[in-house]
């Protein structure tokens, strides 16, 4: 994991004092509210419905033992108890107050964490795949060079009154886990002759208008990334529309302009670059920051555990947590364990401080000290030898978090909604888990599968509803709330927007609708082995759209 | 309007000329880059020193061939939340190499400053002048990770002993 050097320390430190003294103007009256808005946000402070929120950045999701506890810490003495990681792989706190803020970015900083550019129309937090460096199908490890981007991109005095947020993700896996291209940029890592380098994609996002990124190079050598990186911010930030909030997004730039032509365009900009221009990042500051990021030291062991074979036999629980929330590890004898923060009834993402104080301490025993955030609003612990699963399975479980749901249709991944965000138009959270309710039984929703239901509370789209293999999302109509089904979007390598299936469903006629279309995709799949989005792939809409409507 | 510049508040010896109204005979004065563009001939030919505004949406690029002649280039944030003035004013320093005044007018912000003096402007009008506080907006901070206008060495330069 990176560790801050003193330049890396300073600066955080004089971001606390900073915003310290601009919170001081706000709070004396010297500072206007629409002067203060922007300042709060790029340090994570939004205004919501009940309090401030403070949104704290967990680069590309990776959090130590340490991080962890000191988050559990801020839950404790500054909220109410909890927080809640989201799907840009952050942690949010609902309940802080103004004044305290500076005093939890401080305590943040003794841990080497910040809330810089949280929100705001800037360059937000780099995300990756939860995965990375632990995972067999990567070619290599993308966090040092999320590193490099979230050092190049912080207090970035050309891009921090963009037209609206940017958001970059970073992957180095054949199955995309980081969403790419459904980022403003998205980067794959990919060797060429023995050359480390990216093929970008720009354009992708969410929100009211969705769209899929457009490739704009198929290599750029990694030397080069933060120069053609400036190429594309410098095209957005003075060519992307002003004149509304809506069509402010890159996306709505590359689709207005056209691919072909923002493409030259950022070619155009990148050829004008002077030597002068260029970032200087000397190989030794290349190779300093990778440094960081060594694979642990996992001790040589076979590739099965006599002891994991013998618990999955003797606790059928366990054995089906295991089908479920294990991944491969690239290294034999060891595996990746995701940490569920689904469990039925509780809102999506959120964790207590005593379950973030369990996590920690697993880290910390049998994890190499190694703990993620998913995209998906669950944790992970990348590196876990066989032999101590079952130790680890059954801490999480007396601590509430061994719901063996990772991919399943109850890992739903769910905004706040209209209890908690003032954007909202319906509630997001009680929708989700009356869903999880109606499929609660986990060997029905082992048998169903990979499933993802994505719900969102209003068209900004936090909840991805256009990339779930099945997205909800809530609509006002005049007073009431109804609920509008996509269908056959994905985030992944084979990234889609899903398609508007019919009218808007009543909130109690979702669970029902939604098991008609489950019972459909039963019937319908070739085998077991078909998962729904294929199924739905090869067979269309129609099927599906029929089994929602049919009670209607 | 005060106007501060290299750390001090200075008088402002220059004019800004609207477009519709006629050029004073003498003093220094500043146009639109429209005016500049549809009068260049004129402008240039005055034993005055000459300036120009640019807008946000205005391309830098057009006054490369101008800029030994220029004593000021004024870049208007009629809204502070538009960056595009970062943009200008990066490209006007480091690409197409202007040396001469680059102010920032309108609303121009305390808490803005720092990215703007990074970004290559070394003048600023601002409306509620509190000269202190706006030197230690400048000081703020002690390092920078990336580089910009103002020259300074990065992060990761200076990891390795560079400056």
């Amino acid at each position: 994991m990176y560790r801050y050097d003193e330049f890396d320390a300073q600066l955080v430190h004089e971001r606390v004092e900073q915003f310290r003294g601009q919170v001081a103007r706000r709070l004396s009256g010297k500072l206007k509210e629409d002067e203060f808005k922007p300042l709060r946000l790029q340090n994570g402070v939004y205004l919501q419905l009940h309090a401030y929120m403070l949104r704290i950045a967990v680069p590309y999701g990776q959090l130590s033992s340490r991080k962890m506890r000191r988050l559990a810490k801020i839950a404790r003495d500054y909220d109410r108890g909890y927080g809640h990681f989201t799907t840009r792989q952050n942690i949010q706190f609902n309940w802080v107050a103004l004044k305290d803020i500076p005093d939890v970015l401080a305590e943040l900083a003794e841990v080497e964490m910040h809330a810089i550019q949280t929100s705001g129309n800037c360059i937000r937090n780099t995300t990756s795949d939860h995965y990375a460096g632990a995972t067999k199908d990567e070619i290599m490890d993308p966090r040092p060079w999320c590193e490099i981007i979230r050092q190049w991109s912080t207090f970035h005095p050309e891009f921090a009154f963009l037209p609206r947020k940017f958001k970059i993700a970073v992957t180095a896996a054949e199955h995309d886990r980081a969403a790419i291209k459904v980022h403003d940029i998205g980067l794959h890592m990919r060797q060429r002759n023995g050359e480390t380098g990216f093929e970008v994609y720009v354009g992708g996002g969410q929100g009211r208008t969705p769209h899929i990124a457009a490739k704009v190079a198929d290599f750029v050598p990694e030397a080069e990334l933060l120069d053609y990186l400036e190429a594309i911010m410098r095209v957005y930030n003075r060519f992307g529309r002003r004149d509304n909030k809506f069509k402010a997004r890159i996306k709505i730039l590359v689709a207005e302009t056209g691919e072909e032509e923002f493409r030259k365009l950022v070619e155009e900009e990148y050829a004008a670059q002077r030597e002068g221009e260029k970032i200087d990042l000397p190989q030794e500051e290349i190779d300093r920051i990778h440094a960081y990021f060594t694979p642990p030291e996992l001790a040589a062991k076979p590739a099965t555990s006599e002891g994991f074979e013998k618990a999955k036999t003797a606790d059928p629980a366990f054995a089906r947590w295991t089908r479920a929330n294990l991944h491969e590890h690239k290294v034999d004898g060891y595996t990746t364990v995701t940490v569920s923060l689904k469990p039925i009834g509780v809102a999506a993402g959120d964790a207590t401080d005593t379950q973030m104080m369990v996590v920690a301490h697993l880290a910390e025993t049998y994890g190499h000290d190694d703990i993620r955030v998913t995209h998906a609003q669950n944790l992970v612990l990348p590196h876990i030898a066989l032999d101590d699963v079952y130790d680890v399975y059954r801490e999480l479980d007396a601590a509430g978090l061994a719901t063996p749901n990772e991919g399943l249709i109850s890992d739903m991944i769910v905004c706040p909604g209209l209890d908690y965000c003032n954007l909202a138009n319906a509630r997001s959270i009680p929708v989700g888990i009356a869903i999880q309710e109606a499929f609660a039984d986990p060997d029905d929703q082992a048998d169903i599968g990979k499933f993802h239901i994505n719900i969102s509370g209003c068209i900004n789209a936090c909840g991805h509803h256009h990339v779930g293999h099945v997205g909800i999302l809530g609509v006002d109509r005049k007073g009431e709330e109804y609920y509008q089904i996509t269908l056959g979007g994905r985030a992944d390598e084979k990234a889609a927007i899903g398609s508007i299936a019919g009218p808007g469903l009543k909130a109690d006629d979702v669970p029902v609708a939604l098991k008609r279309l489950v019972d459909r995709y039963r019937e319908l799949r070739t085998s077991k082995d078909e998962t729904f989005i294929e199924t739905f792939e090869r067979e269309g809409m129609d099927a599906f759209k029929e089994a929602i409507y049919a009670g209607a | 309007m005060p106007l501060i510049k290299n750390g001090q508040e200075v008088d402002d010896v220059w004019a800004y000329v609207p477009d519709e109204a006629p050029l004073s005979p003498g003093g220094c004065i500043t146009v639109s880059l429209s005016r500049f563009r549809s009068e260049t001939e004129l402008l240039l030919a005055r034993n005055t020193e000459i300036g120009v505004r640019l807008e946000p949406a205005d391309d830098p690029q057009e006054l490369e061939d101008h800029l030994e002649r220029l004593a000021l280039i004024e870049i208007d944030f009629p809204k502070y939340t538009d960056g595009r003035g970062y943009s200008q004013a990066q490209l006007l320093r480091r690409r197409y190499g202007y040396t001469g005044e680059l102010r920032a007018v309108g609303q121009v912000l305390r808490d803005q400053i720092l990215y703007m003096n990074r970004s290559g402007f070394d003048a600023f009008e601002t409306e509620r002048t509190e000269l202190p506080s706006i030197l230690q907006a400048l000081e703020e901070f002690s390092a920078f990770y990336q580089p910009a206008a103002d020259g300074a060495a990065t992060v990761f330069a200076r990891r390795h002993g560079k400056k």
